[in-house]
Parts: structure tokens; C-alpha cells; sequence
């Protein structure tokens, strides 16, 4: 219940966090909404000798639309984004995924940079955005650097994010018109990590998929792009051999850990049913 | 004359026995003004902080507290070898053991307490508990009962290695604990050799935990000037804990006081007497100083009382037209290291032997053997009513086996059963005699409400699309209320319980009684009791439970008993007032005693009805100069109330599910629960009951389990993965009711808030393996969580969706 | 030893002062240095919901925030509802539904409930049930506790009209 000893700064801007990165080196993380690490404080797996609170950042808040592209504060909380009308309007696959996750509490806590950045296989963004092809803004000592979700998740809590790094903005390209959106997520209950997740996108042309974008939280060291599963979409009309095949594809990229949530064999089933559901979902809201 | 609406005036007035008037105990809780364990500070108060085992069975080799010792704030770290000199390392468990107090040269189960840090504040022993230092020799642990009782087991137990007998009779290995058996076996097994039909499964009651959302606890205090000690501490037995206490301690009882106040949910597991308490109370008495022990939800849920772990099989043995003509029940109980549960001597499986259920079954024979393992003791708790949780489920479970086997409809063959109303007070062929029932009436109405009928098309309907729907009944037989004391008792004192109210001058009263709320609402309950017997209004009634220097001898509340016999006793202890008051009022009116009658808050002279005396003024002369010769003062009474009988609540259920194939999840599209407690107290609060007991079952039957791995480790001892329902997974639920009174309980009430949890398991159960049972299935264990109803889905080829 | 911080918020409309290792949880300084024991304990890994305070106007765990984030915040507990002698219409659903048993889980109940009616000021069954998943009940089954939010929701709601 009690976390080890630890120092505390409250950085009121990114400079001064980066330097404190810098200074304390690996003794240091980032505190966002609190909702990972606390806990792991608390039963003492995690202790760090200092933690970097970027909560006093205003830089790292907001949502607003820059050209086509809906820009995010990585310390929006998942409640923002659930109430946030612009995100409802520009990106609805965000709001379904965020109301998927945690629970009321930690919703007004947890951020949509920390559950990216956090590298945990059970986060539920990091599969929205390789699904939405969002790209990060991080942040460090030798200034910005943007880079693709496709290239930030490396495997098991191994993202690109350097030691020095703050991931500050999210950036979601827009969506193309008439496309639907889909967040399967299959758990014991609310609160708990996906069993298995779908994320969703797929732009119609009358009844043939003109683009599918399908990625799987919780099957793997981290999120999957199920590229196999997309492709065999692509030009194909959408009918229940297809969505099989590709929940097939995508079932064979999978390869979850074992725990009580189930087996390997029923987790990589039941990432197929979620890619299944999902389709089947955003198919319907493609109008 | 009267007018009826003064008469109901009168009587709303009192808000008394069968309205659903609102709680008393609200008040302080909606303000968050309750005392809880952890509420209280007192000065100088020092902080416990427990050190445990890593392992499930392993030798200590060595404790250095050296560092831990060395922290600033750090008062002391006891171990086994500090509380040997005062014969305090080991204690008796309320189930006829002894349990290590901490841990005694080895350890029996993962996270057994090993040592406890006392320091200034939470904090600082949270540190120091990190900082002792403990070498361990793993030692091989059994985690399978089965193989607890093989030639080559490893002992658990090597303090009692060369016991014949603890306290429950023979031992016929070293890791055995007890056998237990009721029933006309011969006669039984004959039955069987010549039946028509019989059925048989294995079914397990997985081992799962009451997990209250406040944890267990205590503040021990020592004063050393006057010898008293005070412990304020969540448990739902006080005057036990009191005398186990003294046992224990040398110190007398008049010198200890034990005080449960406000308690965040008991459900069974604050019944034991936990190691943390008495090494808290040890620590008080060697410093002097109140010292703080509370746990943590980990702790809780790996260390104090669970509830199952019983691996049954159950067989029934019927004609053609699926009479059942006897009963065979076996179960193989784990308890864990140490046997910690409440259990009557000559009862050590409770009140397994009600598994005839609501059933006339002429023979019948059950066994129980009771065996240890390397895990955390325990067994009986979590709205279990003694193990009847367990009972209930087997037949209700093996019913249904046997109408599926028979081809005979699930409703039907229970009508076809049941102990009918007529045959009632009815005694089983394993002794129990059921005070009343109607259950015929019970499941005809419910399955009126739900239109049985139509549900039985709709399911054929879904079936032929390859759908999976499933009907679940449970028609259940509880037995609540310990107990007669010649057959319960705990450590030898008897399961009475007891209530005395003291009535004021100016008309208002105050009870205390012997069991112990932790949530029920005794405060309202037994007020509306004695406010119909006493004529007197509830609202001006004060209860109090839990002070032991104050409250009458109780044996506490657990097993749904506060009603059954708490509630006997204030009733029984009220009316001893009254006729007191009448022998008053006659005096008063110059009239005999057999010229008045009783009208809700007076008597009244009979024929003459102006005449009347109020029990509000007779309080006042009670306390006066103008009494009859030779009558004392006062207007009091007590009564020690030791029950004839237990009670029989019953209930009908029916579920209706609907189950994803392709996932495995079901969905709870309905619950309709019809009980039976007999006279109802406070409507309001039975539904509550019924709300929290259904939903506590719907947690057990849909994903509550407590995993080992192969060595004895946690593998899900948090909330994270121990399933507690959020408001959104738990069903809405619908509830109703018949009222068959107790014939033998002073105003015919059975209690109740058990009775959802024991009829909820199994009809959730039913409802799930219904809903394979045309593709074969007859048995399905719990937890139904979607991975093992998917695994079952996988089994029949149904899983995939190229296979509808 | 770390170093010592002094924090300053509003608790229930009251200034407060208190001066915290970094590591101490804001349920603990409330707990403990503040008296303020509405809120409780009832797990360590952020999931029952006991402890859940109204912090800047959000729902907040208490277990899961340290007291050197809330310098300048505005702390908001069951204690700080009842104004003036006049109990908050939750309080009063809560007794008159019979949304209690225990009454351990009800203060962090409440306390979310609070939060929610600003944010749905009319929630259905299935909005009440989804929106307060967050804090867990063993006694009540949570059906009474739809209803005892649902007649606040109602009490409320002319009062919500007219501003």
C-alpha cells in the first residue's frame, strides 16, 4: 500500500522536464496520470528515486484541429476525450476506446500519453493509434522529433521514447468520409485489461473495402498491425468469407501471454472474434 | 369505540414489525460519520505491520531484525520466539485446532505471518517489515487435497504429527483432520444396489472469499495502571473473541473489553480470530501503548478466512418417474494449514447434512473428510450458513442431473419431490426436521411470473437456430439460526444468544443483544421487533451490540442467526416486560389481569374500553411508588434465548441466461427471486438483503476462484483479478415473496440475507448448463467465466463461427 | 529521507496546511493528519473506489494521487455535502432507497455520485450503472443504489432548470 521513498518535482514547462530526465537518468519517470505507475509504487514492484509530475504543464493539455489534423495534449485525460465534441466529431474510434478503458476514476487520470508511452501490451491506445496512423511529437534535450506509430512500438514496455523523451502531442490525421470505426474490446469486467481488442477502421466504395486498417491490443509484446488481415480486405466486397479470412490473418500474427484470463489458444480466438465484431460494426457505421 | 383509523394511526406510529421503515444506522453513514476500525486513534499509538512467507511450505532458518530494528520509529519486531515465553505463539482456533500465532520454526502456508514490525506510524512499518530478513529451505507443499492423504505426502502439520484426534474425532493420517459422516449408510447403499436409475457427478465448490470492501483488523490496548485490556476490533463474534481472549492471556474477562463498532461488511470472514489480532494484543501488553493492525486487500484475500474448497460427488438414486428414493453425498473438504473455521464439536462440517434439500428423500447418507494442504486456513464463511452453500449446491445441482438423464422437465421433477405442505414439521432421513415450507406454492408462482412456458418455446425456438439459452431453477432449503445448544456450540459455549432491554421512564427503551450487525440493520430490526411488543415506537428504541462490557453474552452474528435467535430473544425479553406492565395496568385499573387484552400500545379492560393504560404510562409508574405489593421498580427484562430448533427459509429462483458461443460469455437476461423467511421484519431491508446475497452469488458462479500454482503460490490475490462485479456486470434483479412462518420462533421469522447466496449459486449454475444441456452436458464446474464456458463451447465443436 | 513538502488546498471549503514526505497518499494525509475519515480503504491496487474525493472537479481515487499534486486544489469529501445542516439530495436518496447496508463504500459512493449528476444531470438505469463502475458495494448489489442516485437526479433537477 505504501511506496518506497522517492523525490517528487512538479516541472511547470518541457524544458524543465527534459532536464530533469537528463539530470536523474534512469533513476527517473515521468508521472502522467498516475494510474499505472501508483500502483505499481504501491505493492513495490516499481521504485523510482524521482518522479517528474508533467501535471503543472499546461503546454501538454488541449485538443484543437490544426489543418486537417485533430492535434492532442498527450496529458489529455480520457474523460477529455470522451467529452470533447471535436474528438466525438473527428475521431469517434478515440471516444469508443476511451470509454473501454479503466473506469470513471481513473478515466479523469489516466492520459492518452501515458497510456501510449507506458509500452504495456494491455494499453488500449497504442493499437487506436497504429489503427489510425497517428504519429507522436516527443520532445528532448536535442529538440522535437515526430515519429509514425508504426515505428514506436518496439515490443514489451520498449517503445521509442528515449530516457531523455517526452512524448507531448499526439497527432491524428483526419478521416477519410464515409469511414466506420470499430473498438472490440472482450474483458472479464469493467476495469480489467482486454482478454483481446480490435481496433477498426474501414473506408467503403459502395460494397467493396477500399481501405481497412485493423490492429490488436493484448495479442502480443505489444500493439499488432494485422497488415496480412487488411490486405486480404482491400478491394474485396465485405461478406463473411472475407471478414473470416481476415480475422483469420489476424489471428495469426497473434501470440498473447497466458494468464487467467484464458489460454493462448483462447485469447488468439478470441482476438479473431473481436476483428470479427469490429468489422462487422464499422461496416455499419461506413454509411 | 375506536375508529379503525385511530387504530392504524396507532399502530403506524410505531413503525414496528413488517414496515419498511427507513434505517436508523443511516444517519452517521451517508455523513461518513461511522467508526470503523481504521477511524480510531488513540494516543500513543503504534502501528502494526505484518512480515510473511514468500513460500507455502518451508523451514525458517533465521529471522535477523537487525536492520529493521535499526529504522528510527521502530518500536520492536516480534516473532515466534518473543511470544513463546508467554505461551502465546500458538493459539486455539474457534474449529477445535491450534493455528501459529506466527509462525513456529516452519511455515504451512504462502503469506503465513512470520514476524510483526511495531513502529510509530504506517509508513515507517511498511519500510521495516521490508527490511527483516528471513531464510527460508523450501519445503515440497501440497496444494491438491487429493493427494493430501498419500503415503508419500509431505506432513503439514508436525506439532500435531502424533494426534490421533484433534477435536473431531479419529485421524487416519497426518495430514487428515477429520471425518465426518450422517446417514443410514447400508440402507442407503442398498437403495442404490437396486434402483431403477441413479446419477452421478463430481462438483466442485471452488475456494473463493467473502472479500468485504473494508479488511480485517483491530487497536489492542493495554492499560498497565488499571490491567485492563481493550480491544476495539471488526469482529463479528465479540463476546468469543472476549473469552478466547481470556483463555489465551490469562487475563480475566472482567478485565478485557472487546468493542465491534461500525463493521464494512463481515460476510463470514471476520468470524476467526486472526494471528494480527493477538500479536497486536501481545504487543499492547508488553509496551503499553494502543497498537494498530489493519490489513491489506492482499492480505485478505490470501490469508484470512475463505470460503469452499469442496470437492464433492454427489448421487441420487430414482424410479423411472424421477422419485428420488435416496441420497449419496461425499465431499473432500481442503482447509487449508490449520482448521480456523467456526464449527460446532460435534458439527465440524456445519450443516452440510441439510443436502436433502427441500426433497422427501427416504435414505440418505453423507461424508466429509476434512483434509490439510499448504494453503491459508479456513473454509466455512461468505453467507455459507455453515457449509449449506455447499449442501444446497449438490442437490440442486444433481436434481437436475437426474431430469435430464430421466428426460423429465426441471420444474416438474422437483414437484414430484418436494417435501409437500402437509408433511410439515418434517424430519429428514439425515435428522434434521424442517420447521415449515410451501414449496409448491413457491415455484408455481415464479414460474407464473416468468412465464416458464414461454421461456420453454422461446429455448426450443433459440436451440434449432444454434443458439445457446439456458433456464435455471433453484428451489432451495436453507438452515439458519444456530443453534440448540446441545448440538451447537463453539469451543464448548452454546449457541444461545440473548437480549436486554431496559424501558425508561418517560416511554422509551434501550436493547442490547449478543449478535453483532455488520451492515444487516439490527439497529432498525430489532427495534421494530420490540416496538410491537412493547407498544412503544421504534424511532425511540435504541439498539446496541459489540461493547462486551455492556451487551448481554452472544454468540455474535454469522449464519444468518441474528433474527432466528437474536431476534427470538428481544421478542421473548419484551414480552416478559409486558406481562410485567399488564400485572402494572391491572393494578392501576383495579381490575384482574384476565380482564385485559392488549391493543397494539395499550391495555384496554375488556368490555370496557375507555378504561385503558398506555405502555408509555406505564413506564412512568413503573418507576414510581404505585405498584402492586411486593413488586420491584423498574421495567426490564432479559432473556437468553436457546433455540428449540434451527429455521428453514426457502426460496424459489429461476434464471434465464444467454451465452455467446463464440466467446463464452453469458449474459443474465433475468432473475426472478421468490423467498420464503416467514414473518418479515423490515420488507425494505430483506430486498436489500436479497440484492447484496444474489449478487455476491453471481460473483461465485461467474468468475470468483483463488488459483495456486503447483507450488502453493497466489496466482490472482488482488482485485485485480479476483472478481468482484462492478454496478455494470451485475444483473438487475426482481424479487418477491411467500410468507410460511417458523411454528417454533417467538414471532415466526426465519432470517434471510443468506438465503440469496445459497438458492443464487446453483440457479446461476442450472441456468448455464441448461443451456448446453441438449447438446449432452450435465455438469459444469464454476466459475462460469467466459474462457471455461468458451472451453465447454470448444468441446461440443461450437466455437467457430463456420460451425452454427 | 526524502524532503519534506508543504501542500496547501481547500478541503470541504476549509484552507489547509500540511507538510508531507513526496510518497504519502492524499487518502492517508486526509486520513490521518486532517481527520476527515469519510473516505476509506479497501484495497491497495486502485479498484474498489472507498476512497474516491472530488478533487478540482473530478472523481478522483485518493489512493492513487500523492498530496504534493494537490497544492492549490480543491478537495471536495462526503463530509463537505451537507450544508448548513441540510443534507445533499444523494445523502437523502441514499437513506430513502436504502442504497446502504454497511455503509463503508457509501461515502466514496455518494462522492462519485455527486460528480456524476454534474456530468448527466438525468442518467438512466444503464448510465448510472456504467458511470459509477468505479466504486464497488458487496452489501447492496448496487440495484438500490440506481435508485438512490436517480431520486437525487430528480430532487435536483429543477434547481439544475433554473441555473
Amino acid at each position: 500500500m505504501i511506496p518506497r521513498h522517492f523525490e517528487y518535482h512538479a516541472p511547470q514547462t518541457v524544458p524543465e522536464a527534459i532536464a530533469l530526465l537528463q539530470k536523474y537518468g534512469d533513476t527517473a519517470k515521468l508521472l502522467a496520470g498516475g494510474h499505472s505507475l501508483l500502483p505499481m509504487m504501491k505493492i513495490r514492484f516499481a521504485e523510482p528515486g524521482h518522479l517528474v509530475d508533467l501535471g503543472k504543464i499546461a503546454d501538454l493539455r488541449g485538443i484543437r484541429e490544426k489543418g486537417k489534423e485533430l492535434r492532442i495534449g498527450a496529458m489529455t485525460t480520457e474523460n477529455d476525450l470522451i467529452w470533447s465534441t471535436l474528438v466525438q466529431e473527428k475521431c469517434p474510434l478515440l471516444v469508443e476506446a476511451a470509454r473501454l478503458i479503466g473506469d470513471p476514476q481513473v478515466r479523469y487520470k489516466g492520459t492518452l500519453g501515458g497510456d501510449i508511452s507506458h509500452g504495456d501490451p494491455g494499453n488500449d491506445h497504442p493499437a487506436i493509434m497504429l489503427a489510425i496512423g497517428a504519429s507522436f511529437v516527443l520532445a528532448g534535450s536535442d529538440g522535437e522529433r515526430v515519429v509514425a506509430a508504426d515505428d514506436f512500438f518496439l515490443g514489451l514496455y520498449d517503445t521509442a521514447l528515449a530516457a531523455d523523451e517526452v512524448l507531448t502531442e499526439i497527432r491524428i490525421p483526419a478521416m477519410a468520409k464515409g469511414t466506420g470505426w470499430c473498438y472490440a474490446k472482450l474483458k472479464r469486467k469493467i476495469g480489467d485489461f482486454a482478454t483481446a481488442a480490435a481496433a477498426v477502421l474501414l473506408t467503403m466504395k459502395g460494397d467493396t473495402v477500399k481501405e481497412a486498417s485493423i490492429a490488436l491490443t493484448n495479442a502480443g509484446a505489444m500493439a499488432l498491425k494485422a497488415r496480412a488481415a487488411e490486405d486480404s480486405l482491400r478491394g474485396k466486397k465485405l461478406d463473411d468469407a472475407a471478414i473470416a479470412e481476415a480475422a483469420r490473418l489476424a489471428m495469426s500474427i497473434c501470440d498473447p501471454a497466458e494468464d487467467l484470463r484464458g489460454s493462448v489458444e483462447y485469447k488468439t480466438a478470441m482476438t479473431g472474434e473481436m476483428v470479427h465484431r469490429a468489422l462487422r460494426t464499422a461496416h455499419e457505421r461506413a454509411k | 369505540m375506536a375508529a379503525s383509523p385511530d387504530l392504524s394511526e396507532r399502530e403506524a406510529a410505531l413503525q414496528g414489525l413488517g414496515v419498511s421503515r427507513l434505517r436508523k444506522e443511516d444517519a452517521r453513514f451517508i455523513r461518513g460519520q461511522g467508526t470503523y476500525i481504521d477511524d480510531i486513534k488513540l494516543p500513543g499509538m503504534l502501528f502494526g505491520a505484518m512480515v510473511r512467507s514468500p513460500y507455502a511450505h518451508a523451514r525458517i532458518k533465521s529471522i535477523n531484525k537487525e536492520k529493521a530494528l535499526a529504522m528510527p520509529g521502530v518500536t520492536a519486531v516480534l516473532t515466534a520466539d518473543d511470544l513463546r515465553p508467554l505461551g502465546l505463539h500458538w493459539m486455539p482456533t474457534i474449529g477445535g485446532d491450534t493455528q501459529a500465532v506466527l509462525a513456529d520454526e516452519k511455515v504451512c502456508f504462502q503469506m503465513q505471518e512470520v514476524a510483526m514490525v511495531i513502529a510509530s506510524d504506517r509508513y515507517t512499518a511498511a519500510d521495516a517489515a521490508d527490511a527483516v530478513e528471513v531464510e527460508y529451505e523450501e519445503l515440497q507443499a501440497i496444494v491438491d487435497p487429493h493427494k493430501a492423504m498419500d503415503d508419500d505426502a509431505p506432513i503439514i502439520r508436525e506439532d500435531i504429527a502424533d494426534k490421533d484426534e484433534v477435536s473431531h474425532g479419529p485421524r487416519t493420517h497426518p495430514n487428515h483432520i477429520f471425518t465426518w459422516e450422517a446417514g443410514d449408510k447400508d440402507a442407503t447403499d442398498a437403495v442404490f444396489d437396486n434402483a431403477e436409475v441413479t446419477v452421478k457427478e463430481e462438483i466442485l465448490n471452488p475456494r473463493v472469499h467473502p472479500c468485504p470492501i473494508e479488511t480485517c483488523g483491530c487497536v489492542a490496548s493495554f492499560d498497565k495502571v488499571t490491567g485492563k485490556l481493550t480491544v476495539n476490533v471488526t469482529s463479528q463474534v465479540p463476546h468469543l473473541f472476549r473469552t478466547v481472549l481470556a483463555m489465551l492471556s490469562g487475563i480475566p474477562e472482567s478485565k478485557i473489553r472487546v468493542i465491534s463498532g461500525d463493521i464494512g461488511g463481515g460476510f463470514g470472514n471476520k468470524v476467526p480470530i486472526y494471528p494480527g489480532y493477538v500479536i497486536a494484543v501481545v504487543a499492547s501488553i508488553v509496551t503499553g501503548l494502543p497498537i494498530k493492525w489493519i490489513e491489506s486487500r492482499i492480505e485478505n484475500i490470501s490469508t484470512t478466512g475463505f470460503a469452499r474448497d469442496y470437492h464433492g460427488i454427489g448421487e441420487l438414486a430414482a424410479d423411472k418417474n424421477g422419485r428420488i428414493k435416496a441420497l449419496r453425498f461425499f465431499a473432500l473438504a481442503d482447509h487449508g494449514a490449520f482448521n480456523s473455521h467456526v464449527s460446532a464439536t460435534v458439527l465440524p462440517a456445519g450443516l452440510f447434512s441439510i443436502c436433502t434439500g427441500s426433497y422427501d428423500i427416504p435414505a440418505a447418507y453423507c461424508r466429509v473428510d476434512a483434509v490439510y494442504t499448504n494453503k491459508a486456513p479456513g473454509g466455512v464463511a461468505y453467507r455459507c450458513s455453515l457449509r449449506v452453500t455447499e449442501a444446497v449446491y449438490l442437490i440442486e445441482r444433481m436434481i437436475d442431473v437426474l431430469a435430464q438423464k430421466l428426460g423429465i422437465d426441471k420444474a416438474e421433477i422437483r414437484r414430484r419431490n418436494f417435501i409437500k405442505e402437509d408433511m410439515f414439521p418434517y424430519t429428514t432421513s439425515l435428522g434434521w426436521t424442517v420447521d415449515s415450507g410451501s414449496y409448491h406454492n413457491a415455484l408455481d408462482k415464479v414460474l407464473k411470473a416468468v412465464d416458464y412456458e414461454g421461456l420453454l418455446k422461446e429455448q426450443a425456438e433459440k436451440r434449432a437456430n444454434g443458439e445457446l439459452m439456458g433456464i435455471g431453477i433453484s428451489t432451495f432449503t436453507e438452515i439458519v439460526g444456530a443453534g440448540p445448544t446441545k448440538i451447537c456450540d463453539i469451543l464448548g459455549i452454546g449457541l444461545f444468544d440473548s437480549c436486554e432491554i431496559r424501558v425508561n421512564p418517560t416511554g422509551s427503551a434501550i436493547a442490547r443483544l449478543g449478535t453483532m450487525s455488520q451492515g444487516q440493520g439490527h439497529a432498525t430490526t430489532y427495534a421494530q421487533i420490540i416496538a410491537t411488543e412493547l407498544g412503544l415506537p421504534s424511532e425511540e428504541i435504541q439498539i446496541e451490540e459489540g461493547d462486551t462490557d455492556t451487551a448481554p453474552y452472544g454468540a455474535g452474528t454469522w449464519g444468518s442467526r441474528s433474527t432466528p435467535v437474536g431476534g427470538a430473544a428481544a421478542a421473548l425479553a419484551a414480552r416478559k416486560i409486558r406481562a410485567k406492565a399488564k400485572t402494572i395496568a391491572a393494578h392501576l385499573l383495579e381490575v384482574g389481569e384476565a380482564d385485559l387484552e392488549w391493543e397494539i400500545d395499550r391495555f384496554k379492560v375488556k368490555g370496557n374500553p375507555e378504561q385503558s393504560k398506555t405502555m408509555k404510562e406505564i413506564a412512568m409508574v413503573a418507576h414510581t411508588g404505585n405498584l402492586p405489593d411486593g413488586m420491584q421498580q423498574g421495567l426490564d427484562a432479559s432473556e437468553y434465548y436457546d433455540p428449540p430448533n434451527l429455521t428453514f427459509p426457502f426460496g424459489a429462483y429461476v434464471c434465464v441466461v444467454d451465452i455467446d458461443r463464440f466467446t463464452g460469455e453469458t449474459k443474465v437476461r433475468r432473475f426472478y427471486a421468490l423467498d420464503d423467511c416467514g414473518t418479515r421484519i423490515n420488507p425494505m431491508i430483506i430486498e436489500g438483503q436479497i440484492h447484496g446475497g444474489l449478487t455476491e452469488a453471481f460473483a461465485v458462479a461467474f468468475g470468483q476462484e483463488i488459483p495456486f500454482d503447483e507450488n502453493g503460490n497466489h496466482l490472482g490475490n488482488s482485485l485485480m483479478d479476483y472478481f468482484l462485479p462492478t454496478s455494470f456486470e451485475t444483473p438487475h434483479w426482481e424479487t418477491d415473496e411467500t410468507v410460511t412462518p417458523s411454528p417454533h420462533h417467538p414471532i415466526g421469522a426465519k432470517g434471510v440475507a443468506e438465503s440469496p447466496h445459497v438458492g443464487g449459486i446453483p440457479c446461476f449454475s442450472n441456468a448455464v448448463v441448461d443451456a448446453f444441456s441438449h447438446l449432452g452436458v450435465t455438469h459444469m464446474d464454476m466459475p462460469h467465466s467466459a474462457y471455461r464456458v468458451w472451453q465447454q463451447c470448444k468441446a461440443l465443436g461450437i466455437e467457430k463461427r463456420d460451425n452454427a | 529521507m526524502a524532503n519534506k513538502h508543504t501542500v496547501s488546498f481547500k478541503l470541504n471549503g476549509n484552507d489547509v496546511d500540511v507538510v508531507v514526505e513526496p510518497r504519502e497518499l492524499l487518502i492517508h494525509t486526509l486520513r490521518e493528519r486532517l481527520a476527515t475519515t469519510g473516505p476509506h480503504i479497501g484495497c491497495e491496487t486502485s479498484h474498489c473506489g472507498a476512497c474516491t474525493v472530488d478533487l478540482d472537479g473530478m472523481s478522483v481515487k485518493s489512493c492513487t494521487v500523492l498530496t504534493v499534486q494537490c497544492q492549490d486544489a480543491d478537495v471536495l469529501t462526503i463530509e463537505g455535502l451537507e450544508q448548513n445542516g441540510e443534507l445533499h439530495a444523494l445523502q437523502e436518496g441514499f437513506m430513502q432507497e436504502h442504497g446502504l447496508q454497511c455503509g463503508y463504500c457509501t461515502p466514496g459512493m455518494i462522492t462519485r455520485a455527486y460528480r456524476l449528476l454534474q456530468e448527466i444531470p438525468n442518467p438512466s438505469e444503464e448510465d448510472i450503472r456504467y458511470w459509477m463502475a468505479g466504486n464497488l458495494c458487496r452489501c447492496t448489489g448496487y440495484q438500490n443504489i440506481v435508485k438512490a442516485v436517480q431520486y437525487a437526479a430528480e430532487k435536483l433537477s429543477p434547481a439544475q432548470e433554473v441555473s
